[in-house]
């Protein structure tokens, strides 16, 4: 069999599982918290109206979750099927943080998620109040414990090496491994934003339909307000992030910036497309030093060029999709602080209706495009600086690998176009 | 324990009990509501939604078992994890995509109208159909040691068609218990098919794990443990026995109404310890041994935290079971 084939297949097999499920938990992890908020109002006002726009998120979560259930379970077979490499060399790590979540977490959420959707008239109210706000304590717990897997991946601390494999040293480093803090802070952040564009984004829909209905302009409201808060915030610790993937992933840095050679004084390249053969960027549009000032704070610094490493990322992927993400990032922040400015009259305009709409599932495409720098950028390696992603690979033959992705690709295919259309079907009727 | 094996540590003897109790909670647990989704077809729209209903508020959490069992796999066998999933890497993919499709089929089912409500309905079925009979299968490749061969993959098929029915079984004698009217009748009546499955399914792995697995036959046939060890399937035949007789009648007494599922769950119960101790001291049999475990750093740290949390599991599960205790009635779908 010839390895990379099963790699490729691998590969493409674990990104699409992942890709297709981070889609519903960046979406549930924030909602969760919105319909905390809701329930609250609710249980604070007694008034019917904040009842209706609970039950109306309600519906919107529960197939939501049903989606990132069923996507999650696949994704807790894929290590042992498809990187039997990795759990041998590093499961003494990433078993325990996986365990935990199942533990502290899923059951969690899988449980008390019954008595949330179904428990209203059968429950004292404040048992259903603790019930929605377990369910979002157990979907930001879930982020927590996979988090620090993913950045420990990334940026490893606390294990010991014995025999050839590796064991945890010290737990608490490992978990709050050097980039895990940024990471957390800003993966929460854009399941926040994406939950407020979907919530936004779908009441406007309603209101293109409907321009009286004043429980959709009430969501619309606090959705944008924040949007307009969390968006520029999600920009700074981004920031932040990236000064910290500077200190321990210099690499990632170079391809995400598409810097080929050491520079002092290095401009920010606007656009380009990065030329993997001949190492420079055709077409590009630079500003000179400011690629210095922003990564170093200071003009004429030094900053590492691809060159100088021995191993690095493919450059275009991650150029690319940095790109994207930050650029959504920024129409975030100018679409939540007008609507703010906008929603000081009455009535939203039709043509800024339809602009928010449009920008419904703009948090899927950031996330998706921030994870694609995140993981494409860590390769070759797939824990930096220990284990390579091709030694990871199992001894599946590409036809299983073949079938399999197959069958997933239909299955996805449907579930996706049948929760596209529902969702679309509650988001244009009335709440009530 | 034959004599020349390396040492079980008693952390190792632990996880193994630890992740046995998983699969079988996952099995009682989710097997019954599959096994309401296989019997979909038999009922008409009304009864439908009961039976989807009876079943709503516990599936996730039922599944969550699963995440558990392999979950414990991976922390304490780590070796064996990987053989074992990509040895069962078909019919692995086949599961998940039937535990996809009927997982959201509750949602999508009672939100679609027309055709498209009638297409998420019979994927609810196949997707039930579909991950009961790859749970089969894969029992039936791993007892067999993952053999290549024809006669092997049919006896791993015949083991998926007999969890159909074990599932069944359990699905209806739940039915009984939650629902009532026609619908219990009809659930007494689909108990009996799910036994007659059962009995298939039990007798088959039964006689042919012994006849397949040299060490297996040792362990049940030596002397002197077989007359005690016999006791368990005479056991077993004799829940079946009662199960019988309990599903036979037209309507079934008010407070008897949980026998059958109980019934139902011992069987299974026995069964399993019935494998357990055909398999032990194996986690892959013959080859990967309960003593090939992970870092004891690494096991005791999931230890402690399960010791503190399972408690906890268990209590909310118990609650969300008595919330949503009583009969299946209104739409709670809406
Ligand atoms: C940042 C958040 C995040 C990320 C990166 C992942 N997940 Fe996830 N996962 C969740 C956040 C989440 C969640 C919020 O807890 C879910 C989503 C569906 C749901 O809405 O709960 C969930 C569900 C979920 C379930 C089902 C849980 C249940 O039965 O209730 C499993 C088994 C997994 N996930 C496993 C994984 C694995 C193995 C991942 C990585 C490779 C992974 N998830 C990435
Ligand atoms: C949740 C959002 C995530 C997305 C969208 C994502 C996306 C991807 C993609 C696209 C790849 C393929 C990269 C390549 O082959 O070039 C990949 C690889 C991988 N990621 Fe992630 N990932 C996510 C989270 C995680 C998490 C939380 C973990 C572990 C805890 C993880 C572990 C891995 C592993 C083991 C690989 C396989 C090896 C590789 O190809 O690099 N990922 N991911
Ligand atoms: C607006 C300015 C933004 C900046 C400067 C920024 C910066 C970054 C950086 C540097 C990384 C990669 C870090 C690494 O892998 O080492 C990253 C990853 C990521 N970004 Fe952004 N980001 C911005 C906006 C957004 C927005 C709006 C979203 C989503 C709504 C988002 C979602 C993500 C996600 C999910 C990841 C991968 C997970 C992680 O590594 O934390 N980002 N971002």
């Amino acid at each position: 069999m010839d390895g990379s084939d099963a790699l490729i297949l691998a590969r493409s097999q674990f990104g699409l599982n992942i890709a297709f499920h981070i889609l519903f938990p960046s979406l549930t992890i924030g909602l969760a918290w919105y319909l905390v908020y809701f329930r609250a109002q609710y249980g604070r006002s007694g008034s019917p109206e904040w009842l209706s726009i609970y039950q109306r998120w309600t519906k919107v979560f529960a197939l939501t979750f049903a989606m990132g259930v069923v996507s999650g379970i696949t994704m807790s077979f894929q290590f042992g099927t498809n990187w039997p490499g990795y759990m041998a060399k590093v499961g003494n790590i990433a078993g325990p943080l996986l365990a935990y979540e199942v533990l502290t977490a899923f059951f969690l959420e899988a449980t008390f998620l019954g008595v949330m959707l179904f428990g209203m008239n059968r429950v004292p109210p404040w048992l259903h109040m603790a019930a929605t706000l377990l369910v979002a304590l157990g979907t930001t717990l879930s982020a927590f414990w996979i988090l620090a897997l993913n950045s420990w991946m990334q940026t490893p601390a606390g294990h010991i090496s014995q025999d050839g494999v590796l064991i945890a040293g010290d737990w608490v480093t490992v978990i709050f491994n050097p980039s895990f803090p940024y990471r957390f802070c800003h993966m929460l952040l854009a399941s926040f934003l994406t939950a407020s564009f979907v919530v936004a984004g779908l009441s406007a829909w309603r209101l293109l339909k409907a321009a009286d209905d004043a429980l959709a302009r009430r969501t619309l409201r606090v959705a944008v307000t924040v949007a307009a808060v969390l968006a520029p915030l999600q920009a700074f610790v981004g920031d932040q992030h990236g000064l910290n993937t500077l200190e321990h992933q210099p690499a990632k840095i170079a391809a995400m910036e598409a810097l080929w050679k050491t520079e002092k004084g290095m401009p920010l390249v606007l656009v380009a497309i990065p030329n993997e053969k001949e190492k420079r960027n055709d077409y590009a549009i630079e500003i000179p030093r400011l690629g210095s000032l922003i990564l170093k704070h200071d003009l004429d610094a030094e900053v590492k060029g691809l060159e100088a490493f021995e191993d690095h990322p493919p450059v275009a992927p991650v150029f690319f999709a940095f790109r994207a993400m930050v650029g959504v990032g920024v129409l975030m922040i100018a679409v939540a602080w007008l609507s703010l400015f906008l929603s000081r009259k009455k009535i939203f305009p039709a043509w800024w209706l339809w602009v928010l709409s449009g920008f419904t599932f703009s948090g899927w495409i950031a996330t998706l495009c921030g994870w694609l720098v995140t993981e494409i950028g860590r390769q070759p390696w797939l824990v930096t600086g220990i284990l390579r992603t091709k030694d990871a690979v199992g001894s599946v033959g590409p036809a299983e690998l073949g079938a399999s992705l197959t069958g997933y690709v239909l299955t996805y295919a449907l579930m996706f176009t049948a929760y596209m259309v529902v969702l679309t079907h509650i988001a244009g009727k009335s709440a009530k | 324990m034959m004599p020349g094996m390396p040492e079980i540590s008693a952390l190792a003897l632990t996880f193994a009990f630890l992740m046995g109790v998983a699969i079988l909670a996952y099995v009682v647990l989710d097997g019954y509501d599959l096994g309401v989704g296989m019997l979909m077809p038999a009922a008409d729209p009304e009864q439908q939604n009961r039976m989807v209903n009876s079943i709503g508020p516990f599936w996730d959490a039922n599944e969550t078992w699963l995440v558990l069992g392999v979950g414990i796999l991976l922390v304490a066998f780590p070796a064996s994890h990987g053989v074992i999933l990509q040895a069962l890497y078909l019919p692995v993919a086949a599961m998940l995509v039937g535990l996809m499709l009927r997982g959201v089929a509750f949602e999508f089912r009672m939100k679609a109208e027309g055709w498209h409500r009638e297409l998420w309905n019979w994927l609810f079925w196949f997707g039930s159909f579909l991950a009961a009979f790859a749970q089969g299968v894969m029992l039936g490749r791993y007892l067999t040691g993952f053999q290549p061969g024809f006669g092997y993959w049919l006896f791993a098929l015949m083991v998926g068609a007999a969890l159909c029915g074990g599932y069944v079984l359990l699905g209806a004698t739940w039915l009984i218990a939650r629902t009532e009217g026609e619908l219990q009748k009809k659930s007494l009546a689909w108990a009996r098919w799910g036994l007659a499955w059962v009995a298939f399914g039990v007798a088959l792995v039964s006689l042919a794990t012994p006849l397949v697995n040299e060490t297996v036959r040792e362990k049940w046939f030596g002397m002197p443990q077989m007359p005690f060890l016999m006791l368990l399937p005479a056991t077993s035949f004799a829940f079946g026995l009662w199960l019988w007789f309990l599903t036979g009648k037209k309507l079934i007494d008010q407070n008897r109404e949980w026998r059958p599922f109980f019934g139902a769950v011992a069987i299974f119960v026995l069964a399993f310890l019935g494998l357990a101790y055909s398999i032990y001291p194996w986690v892959v049999i013959d080859r990967i041994g309960l003593w090939e475990t992970a870092h004891p750093s690494s096991l005791r740290v999931v230890l402690w935290g399960a010791l503190a949390v399972l408690p906890f599991i268990v209590a909310y599960n118990v609650l969300a079971y008595w919330i949503f205790r009583g009969k299946a009635r209104e739409n709670l779908y809406e």
